[in-house]
C-alpha cells in the first residue's frame, strides 16, 4: 500500500505562541518549531500498516525552508522518503488554498491512503482532511481512534459526543487521528542515521501547476485585520486549607452566585 | 435583511444543543436566521418548535439515510446547493468536529473562505477568534465568499425570541462521491444526566492528584451537585483514571464555561490550552506553587480528599 502522511511543522505549543506584528501570520522566528504532535501517531499508524501489509511510506510537507528540519526528524521515525512543498509565495496561505496545494501533490503521489494527524496545534482547525478529501473525490474518515486494514477496505472507529461510530470506506481515502489510535515510537539512532541518506523530494508551486496568485496573501480567502495578547488573567484569592477550606470554597462559589 | 444559515446540531435524540441557540442568537443581530436541519428522518418536525423559540424563522430540512448514513459529505452538498440558492448572508456552523468538517468542504465547493473557533460575529463580517491557548484574540474577515464560521459553544448567552415558522423540506441530490464514508455502526455509550462538556455551564475536572480512577467519583459527586460536566486532564486520561473524551486541553476539548473547577491539577500549558478562558476558575491543589493558581479566581492549598468532601457537605447544607 502506498501511503502518505502528510507532516506539519508547528511552533512548539508549550512555549508562547505568538502572530508576527508585521503580516499577522503565525511565529515561527521566536519559538522552536517541531513537528506537530498529532503527526507522529499518523506517521506511527503508517508504519504499523506498512509493516503489516507491506508498501511504503512517504512524508508529505507544505512549509518553509526550515520545515526540512521536521522532515528529517519524521523520516528517522522510519517513513522511506519525503516530499517537502516549499515555494516564497506560499507565505500566508490561507486553509483552501493550503488545501490546494496538498491535494496537487497528493494527485502527483498517487496515494492509496492519506493519514494525518486530527488538527495541528498552532491553528487546530481540523478542516484540511476533509478539504482534500473533498478536492480529490476520495473518502474521509475523520478522528480515527482506531484505524483496521483489510486488502482496500479501511474501518475506523471515531470518537462522537454521544459515544463512537464505526465508519468504512474503500481507498484511497484521507484518514486522520487523534493521540488515542497508538503509542508513536521513538526514532532510534539507526533511524536518525538512516534518514540522513533518505529522499527528500522538493517541490516548487510551479511543479504543481499551481500559480503564486492562487496561494499565500494574493490568493487567501480570509485576513487577520488585527491581533492582540489576550491580557492575562490574575490570580486571585489563594488560601492555604486549614481545616475549612472546602467551607471557604463553597463561600467564594456563594458570593459568585454558583450555589 | 439576508437570511442568515445556522446549521443545527443536535443530539442522537433530536434534542437541540445548546450551541444552536447560541447561533440563532448571534444569526438575530445579523439579519433573519434561518435554520438548517440536516439529520435523519423526522429531525426536522422533532426539532423546530425549539428552533423557533429562538427566532428560526424558516426552518430548511434534508433528511433521510442518504444524508444521516455518512460522514458530512452529503450535509455539505446539501448545504452548498442551498447557499447557491438563498444567497445567505452569512453561514454559522458548531465549532464541533462535524460542524468543522462540514464547513471545511462547503468552504472547497464554494471556493470560500473560513474561519473556524469564532466567538463572535459583527454585521460587517469581522469575526473574532481566540487562538493559541486562550492567549491572543484575533479578529478576522472572509475576504472571499460570504462568512463561513464555526462558532465556539459558550461564546455567548442564548436568549429566545418566538418566530412564526415555516419548514420546507430539501431535495436530497447526493452523488456517489458523497457516500464513500458509509457509517455501519452508532453505539451509544452511557453518560448519565450530565450536560455535554463543551457546553457545560460548569465543568469540574481531576487531575493526576485524584490519583486513581475510583477516587474520580469525588470529582462527579461535586460536578452532579453543581449541575456541571465532568472534565479530566491528559494526565488522568492518560493514566486511565478517565476516558478519553473528557480529556479538556490542547489535544482535547476546548471548553469555556462559566466556572471551572481544576482539583488536583496542576496547569500545565497542554490543560490551560483548553479551559482558560472559562469566566471564573477555582482550583484545590496540594502544590502552592502550581501553575494553575496563577490563573485561579479561587484556589485552595490543600488536599482535594479533604476540601472537596467538605465542600460537598457545605453545598448540601445551602441548598
Amino acid at each position: 500500500m502506498n501511503i502518505v502522511v502528510l507532516v506539519k511543522q508547528v511552533p512548539d505549543s508549550g512555549a508562547d505562541r505568538s502572530l508576527r506584528s508585521d503580516d499577522n501570520t503565525v511565529d515561527r522566528g521566536s519559538t522552536d518549531n517541531v513537528i506537530n504532535e498529532m503527526d507522529e501517531y499518523a506517521i506511527e499508524e503508517a508504519l504499523k500498516i506498512k509493516e503489516a501489509h507491506g508498501g511504503e511510506v512517504t512524508i508529505l510537507t507544505m512549509g518553509p525552508d526550515r520545515a526540512s528540519e521536521s522532515v528529517r526528524k519524521a523520516l528517522s521515525m522510519g517513513p522511506d522518503k519525503a516530499v517537502h512543498v516549499v515555494d516564497d509565495a506560499l507565505h500566508g496561505s490561507c486553509a483552501v488554498a493550503t488545501s490546494k496545494v496538498l491535494a496537487a501533490a497528493l494527485g502527483q503521489l498517487g496515494a492509496d491512503l492519506i493519514i494525518c494527524g486530527a488538527e495541528s496545534t498552532d491553528g487546530r482547525v481540523q478542516v484540511i482532511p476533509h478539504m482534500i478529501a473533498e478536492r480529490l473525490g476520495v473518502a474521509a474518515l475523520t478522528g480515527a481512534r482506531k484505524l483496521t486494514v483489510d486488502g482496500s477496505t479501511l474501518t475506523v472507529e471515531r470518537q462522537t459526543e454521544e459515544g463512537y461510530e464505526v465508519v468504512t470506506a474503500s481507498t484511497p481515502a484521507v484518514v486522520s487521528v487523534w493521540d488515542t489510535i497508538n503509542e508513536p515510537r521513538y526514532p532510534s539512532f539507526k533511524g536518525i542515521m538512516a534518514a540522513k541518506k533518505k529522499p527528500v523530494q522538493t517541490l516548487a508551486l510551479a511543479d504543481l501547476g499551481i500559480a503564486a496568485a492562487e496561494v499565500g496573501f494574493d490568493g487567501a480567502t480570509s485576513t487577520v485585520l488585527e491581533h492582540a495578547k489576550r491580557p492575562p488573567r490574575s490570580a486571585g484569592v489563594k488560601v492555604t486549607d486549614e481545616g475549612d477550606g472546602g467551607v471557604k470554597l463553597v463561600e467564594f462559589l456563594a458570593t459568585e452566585k454558583f450555589v | 435583511m439576508s437570511e442568515i444559515l445556522v446549521v443545527v446540531e443536535a443530539t442522537g435524540e433530536f434534542g437541540v444543543k445548546k450551541v444552536t441557540l447560541e447561533m440563532l442568537t448571534l444569526a438575530r443581530q445579523l439579519g433573519t436566521p434561518a435554520a438548517v436541519v440536516l439529520g435523519g428522518p423526522g429531525a426536522a418536525d422533532a426539532l423546530s418548535p425549539k428552533l423557533g423559540e429562538y427566532g428560526a424563522a424558516k426552518v430548511y430540512a434534508a433528511e433521510g439515510e442518504e444524508i444521516d448514513g455518512y460522514l458530512v459529505a452529503p450535509k455539505a452538498t446539501v448545504l452548498a446547493d442551498l447557499v447557491k440558492r438563498v444567497r445567505p448572508g452569512a453561514v454559522l456552523l458548531a465549532s464541533s468536529q462535524e460542524g468543522k468538517e462540514i464547513a471545511a468542504r462547503l468552504a472547497v465547493k464554494l471556493d470560500n473562505g473560513i474561519l473556524t473557533d469564532v466567538t463572535d460575529l459583527a454585521a460587517d463580517g469581522t469575526a473574532t477568534q481566540v487562538v493559541f491557548a486562550g492567549s491572543t484574540i484575533v479578529k478576522s474577515k472572509v475576504t472571499r465568499g460570504l462568512p463561513l464560521v464555526t462558532v465556539r459553544p459558550n461564546s455567548l448567552s442564548p436568549t429566545p425570541a418566538p418566530a412564526s415558522q415555516e419548514v420546507e423540506q430539501l431535495t436530497v441530490t447526493v452523488s456517489d462521491t458523497d457516500k464513500l464514508a458509509r457509517v455501519v455502526q452508532r453505539v451509544a455509550e452511557q453518560k448519565g444526566s450530565r450536560p455535554e462538556l463543551t457546553e457545560a455551564s460548569v465543568v469540574v475536572s481531576g487531575g493526576r492528584g485524584v490519583g486513581n480512577a475510583d477516587n474520580f467519583k469525588l470529582v462527579e459527586e461535586l460536578a452532579d451537585l453543581l449541575g456541571g460536566a465532568v472534565g479530566a486532564s491528559r494526565a488522568a486520561v492518560d493514566s486511565g483514571f478517565y476516558p478519553h473524551q473528557f480529556q479538556v486541553g490542547q489535544t482535547g476539548k476546548t471548553v469555556s464555561p462559566q466556572l471551572y473547577i481544576a482539583l488536583g491539577i496542576s496547569g500545565a500549558i497542554q490543560h490551560r490550552a483548553g479551559m482558560q478562558t472559562s469566566k471564573t476558575i477555582v482550583t484545590v491543589n496540594k502544590d502552592a506553587e502550581a501553575p494553575i493558581f496563577e490563573l485561579a479566581d479561587f484556589g485552595v492549598v490543600g488536599d482535594l480528599f479533604k476540601v472537596v468532601p467538605q465542600a460537598v457537605e457545605e453545598i448540601r447544607k445551602r441548598t
